[in-house]
């Protein structure tokens, strides 16, 4: 009845040491810090006498929003057992502990951008912990490092290790899709998946916020579109004050967040709510009823869309806006006369995806006029002829993405990789060695173009997920991929060496609430008690 | 950027009549509607398909301050069938909801088109309220929806359970939140005696809550058997009371992972409330590594040339003491578990360690087994049978141990796992005149992109060759959750709606098998359950009123 073929011994055995060595194993951080010295003399952290606080010398301090509502967050993320009558639990003889926290710049008040540093270091000796980083994002990485390094023994007590860390992110651009189209995702539920995106440092949320299926986001300017083409108007949609929240929680935990309005394509319920707006298909010299992508023929798509887009960019701070340009079927523009008619006039013949570009510059032109920087996917870039308008490019088909990434390298565009992290199709998990094991700049090329692959993403498409399924099946796979993505690719290529790293750090995830499924056979001490 | 172009096949199973885009101008087609694929079945929500059913147009309303469930006057189960009081709340709370606020308002007259009653009749002289439910139990009922009060009408309380789930799945929300319920004449039967889910609380310990929840998911499928694979290689969360140290030695932890007695109890009791079996497996000799660790000399030690290597393979079948060992622990298992099966397992028996280990080698000789270890297997399982059945109990196995020629009791179930060939099987074991379930093409824990319910829901269990004689033996199936990747994190969206397509098969007719059909309830179906706070996995792209929104965190 079981599958005898398919247990792995090793990973069982692997298992068993991992059990054995317990909660204080070396390198407990995931994803591993740049450079990582620890030793076993440890410290005793008594909640009653431990303390955040800002260095003399740091540029926040104390009203720093940022840092504040971290230490707030930080300080029962360690202490997990507390409950509110901790305070009766003993009388303290232990020393204080306090971890102080400098940084170079008061960006208290801002958002993290894409050039946002969030390098740190930690270094934990007798009685206190030193933070330093250049930004309060740097300092945010740092704090969930230290929370990771604390631990408890049997009895229940906190120790924390004397270590020294160094650390910096090897991409800069570490994101997560969700797709809150094809199913509507509560608010809480993309709020939990910033949390769990924190602790796997992650900084980019991608909301794949509307597509064919359904409009959920809320506009200012055109209600319409929420109103008409969400799957319920009140129910499944996002308000503005949602969005905000969204936003606001993002930042905190130094998490941009990049909304993306996918046009042409995937736009059916746009049209609902805006008519005029999806190209008529025809069927026979009349029309069929049924509408295909987004009428690049017509003047008031332009205007609708530039109205659109200047409620986006005013909504969503981020300097990145995604717009999708993935997938165009041209066979709704080519049915119809007044397309066709169009293309003549515009000397495109034929040429379908002449129209598309036409389109996608135009649109491109609207964003950067004001001030965003625009994500495309690759298939914008496959087709473009005058590829100098292009600025970032996503890279998603299967195949050699390796060969697209250095074809989009090689013409001067930044990159973002998101091939081989697809994590919507289900595992079983111990596939997470799958996601582990990409390497992102694994092409011929130079040194520049190397860097311009400024990250990667995974991505979540919603057809078959939703709120019920959602948390599991992100986590823990998800943090395979933030472990290429932030840590060093020489001192993580072992499978092996990660698999007992990635357990421990399942079980820190479970322990904070965070729904994440087992990598294989085995327990953890505290085990999710929902359903 | 989208999963429409990296998985085609996907698209072609779902887009019915999208054809080839053609060159031509004029030959567009229109692509499928993706947000419309879950239109309106005219059974409405019903799953699983009730065997006869006559829908009227003419609706009622019911209200939750005037609607009650009661016992028909001549009911023979009376009001302390603590059974049926219980099922009844907790059917009014899925129709109108706990929390809410009734009001009771007095003055309001029922109007002419208002159904205030549902009466629950039970048939036969002995209703089986206070019984455990068994394999011959019969869960027939008739149900009708009129004026002035519905009916439910079964032999047993079995029935009644079953006759509930269907009233409540009749009843829906108007566009203004009123609850109405169609008039509406129902007659139904299982086709299947035997449907099981088969959880795995060895590779991965489930909290009780975790199978609690899904006990209450059964139900609303018409799922009546839990399988309970309850220990295994990994882990031993079982507290026997006589042998303390199996789970003291065995779990993961000696006592946040492990099941008392009175969390068994607690399980058992919960599924007969429901109408569920709980039937435990105890898996020998083989799958047996944690059984080691609180029970000294159970294991064969295995050896590397002429000496122990520290291994331990299977439960040593030459040592008396290990005889006297089953006879007390199942002696246990028998007074601890009311159904009348016990699963002893027997598969995936590896031969390596008996065959170096020199003490079995010469038993073999004694015996005259020759280098044939399936006959050391079979002398082994037929041992344990018999102890077994001197507790009493009938026995299901694997079907290795049928494979292996093991002589087995006429009424033994045969389980049927392996996959590929499974339908010669399944002539096979019917031939010899033996009863079987299937589980072969239902192993839930295998996942796949894309819609796999349709794959369970496809499966004919007797699409074999055979006698009627024979396909009369074979009493249903069971749906396989292993344990390898799924806990408390994953188990409940991995398991539904997947497993409900494999309740509709072996509760509802045979010819019950329009997939277009089945999607519309099955979607809607899948809502109710996340409305009843189960987190059921989404069919598809689609949108239910009420999402899934619990956190424990």
């Amino acid at each position: 009845m079981h599958k005898g073929l398919q247990t792995h011994p090793n990973f069982y055995f692997l298992l068993l040491s991992i059990l054995q060595v317990g909660l204080n194993t070396v390198e407990a951080v995931w994803p591993l810090p740049q450079t990582f010295i620890s030793s076993s003399e440890q410290y005793r952290l008594n909640p009653q006498t431990f303390y955040f606080g800002y260095g003399m010398q740091s540029a926040a301090q104390p009203g720093c929003t940022v840092l504040d509502s971290a230490f707030k967050r930080y300080f029962s993320l360690i202490f997990l057992d507390l409950t509110s009558g901790y305070g009766a639990l003993r009388f303290s003889v232990d020393k204080p502990f306090s971890v102080e926290i400098s940084v170079d710049r008061d960006d208290c008040d801002g958002y993290p951008s894409e050039d946002s540093s969030e390098k740190y270091n930690l270094t934990v000796s007798a009685g206190r912990a030193s933070l330093n980083a250049q930004t309060v994002w740097g300092a945010l990485r740092g704090l969930e490092s230290f929370s990771q390094l604390v631990y408890q023994d049997d009895f229940g007590s906190y120790f924390v290790n004397k270590t020294e860390i160094e650390d910096f992110p090897r991409f800069q651009f570490r994101a997560i899709l969700l797709d809150t189209s094809r199913h509507y995702l509560p608010v809480q539920t993309i709020l939990k998946t910033l949390d769990a995106m924190a602790y796997s440092k992650f900084n980019v949320f991608h909301w794949h916020i509307v597509d064919d299926p359904s409009f959920p986001y809320q506009s200012r300017t055109f209600p319409d579109l929420s109103a008409k083409g969400a799957f319920h108007p009140m129910t499944h949609i996002y308000t503005q004050s949602d969005v905000r929240r969204v936003i606001s929680h993002g930042r905190l935990r130094g998490i941009r967040i990049l909304p993306e309005f996918d046009s042409p394509g995937h736009t059916k319920s746009w049209g609902k709510g805006q008519s005029d707006l999806l190209t008529p298909c025809y069927n026979g010299g009349i029309p069929s009823g049924t509408f295909g992508p987004i009428n690049p023929a017509l003047p008031s798509t332009y205007t609708f869309m530039a109205t659109l887009f200047k409620e986006v960019s005013s909504v969503f701070p981020d300097s990145y806006i995604h717009l999708g340009g993935d997938e165009v079927d041209f066979t709704c523009w080519r049915s119809n006369p007044d397309v066709r008619a169009f293309m003549q006039a515009m000397g495109f013949g034929g040429d379908f995806t002449k129209l598309e570009a036409f389109y996608m510059e135009n649109i491109m032109n609207i964003t950067s006029a004001l001030n965003k920087t625009s994500i495309v996917w690759q298939d914008v870039f496959d087709y473009h002829e005058r590829r100098s308008s292009l600025s970032v490019v996503e890279v998603w088909k299967e195949g050699c993405y390796l060969c697209e990434v250095r074809r989009v390298a090689k013409a001067g565009l930044k990159v973002i990789l998101a091939s081989p992290w697809y994590l919507d199709q289900p595992g079983p998990s111990h596939n997470w060695a799958r996601y582990y094991t990409v390497w992102p700049l694994a092409f011929k090329g130079t040194e520049e173009q190397k860097k311009l692959v400024i990250g990667g993403e995974v991505c979540m498409w919603g057809e078959y997920v939703d709120a019920t399924n959602l948390m599991p099946r992100l986590w823990p796979r998800a943090s395979a991929a933030a472990e290429r993505l932030w840590s060093d690719e020489q001192q993580t290529s072992n499978v092996d060496k990660a698999f007992p790293r990635l357990q421990e750090f399942r079980c820190k995830l479970l322990r904070r609430g965070i729904q994440a499924e087992p990598l294989y056979v085995g327990h953890c001490k505290h085990e999710y008690q929902g359903i | 950027m989208d999963t429409a172009l990296r998985f085609t096949v996907l698209l072609l199973t779902l887009s019915f009549g999208a054809g080839l885009q053609l060159n031509y101008i004029d030959d567009y087609e229109e692509e499928p509607k993706e947000e419309d694929v879950s239109a309106d079945s005219k059974y409405g929500s019903l799953w699983p398909l009730p065997q006869k059913i006559q829908m009227s147009e003419i609706s009622f309303k019911l209200t939750s301050s005037s609607f009650k469930i009661v016992d028909a006057k001549e009911s023979s189960a009376g009001p302390s069938c603590s059974l049926l009081k219980d099922a009844y709340r907790r059917y009014y709370e899925y129709m109108f909801g706990s929390s809410k606020r009734q009001q009771l308002n007095k003055r309001r007259r029922t109007g002419p088109s208002e159904l205030t009653e549902l009466q629950v009749l039970i048939t036969s002289p002995d209703s089986d309220c206070d019984g455990y439910p068994s394999v011959t139990s019969d869960e027939s009922y008739e149900l009708s929806v009129d004026q002035p009060y519905a009916v439910l009408r079964a032999p047993k309380v079995w029935g009644a359970l079953r006759g509930l789930e269907t009233f409540s799945q009749l009843v829906f929300e108007d566009d203004y939140g009123a609850k109405s319920v169609n008039a509406t004449q129902i007659s139904d039967f299982p086709r299947f005696a035997h449907r099981g889910i088969l959880l795995d609380t060895s590779r991965h310990y489930l909290p009780i809550k975790v199978i609690l929840a899904n006990l209450e998911t059964m139900a609303m499928n018409k799922i009546n058997v839990f399988h309970w694979h309850i220990v295994d290689d990994q882990s031993f969360p079982y507290l026997s009371r006589t042998f303390p140290q199996l789970s003291q030695q065995g779990a993961y932890h000696p006592y946040t992972h492990v099941y008392t007695p009175a969390d068994v109890k607690m399980v058992i009791e919960f599924a007969r409330l429901r109408g569920i079996r709980v039937i435990p497996e105890f898996d020998t000799p083989g799958h047996t590594q944690s059984w080691g660790k609180g029970q000294k000399d159970l294991l064969t030690p295995c050896y590397s040339g002429a000496t122990p290597s520290g291994t331990f393979g299977p439960v040593n079948p030459i040592l008396n003491t290990t005889y006297d060992f089953m006879s007390q622990f199942f002696k246990e298992i028998s007074t601890v578990f009311p159904d009348a099966y016990v699963h002893l397992g027997g598969d995936e028996v590896d031969f390596n360690c008996w065959k170096s280990n020199p003490d079995i080698q010469k038993f073999m000789a004694q015996q005259g087994f020759g280098q044939d270890f399936s006959k050391l297997e079979s002398f082994y399982i037929q041992r344990l049978l018999n102890i077994v059945t001197s507790t009493k109990k009938g026995y299901m196995i694997w079907q290795e141990v049928f494979d292996n020629g093991v002589k087995l009791h006429p009424d033994t179930v045969v389980h049927v796992w392996i996959g590929g060939g499974s339908n010669d099987e399944m002539g096979r074991v019917t031939a010899a005149g033996y009863t079987t379930i299937l589980s072969a093409p239902w192993y839930l824990d295998y996942i796949s992109y894309a819609q796999d319910w349709q794959k369970y829901y496809k499966v004919e269990p007797l699409n074999f060759n055979g006698t009627d004689e024979q396909k009369k033996l074979v009493v249903g199936g069971e749906a396989c959750l292993w344990g390898e990747y799924v806990d408390a994190t994953n188990l409940t969206p991995r398991l539904w709606p997947r497993a409900s397509a494999v309740a509709e098969r072996l509760w509802s007719a045979k010819d019950v098998t329009d997939i277009n059909d089945a999607f519309n309830r099955l979607s809607v179906h899948r809502c109710r359950m996340v409305e009843r706070g189960i987190p059921a996995e989404p069919l598809f792209s689609s949108f239910c009123p009420r999402e899934y929104k619990e956190f424990t965190s």
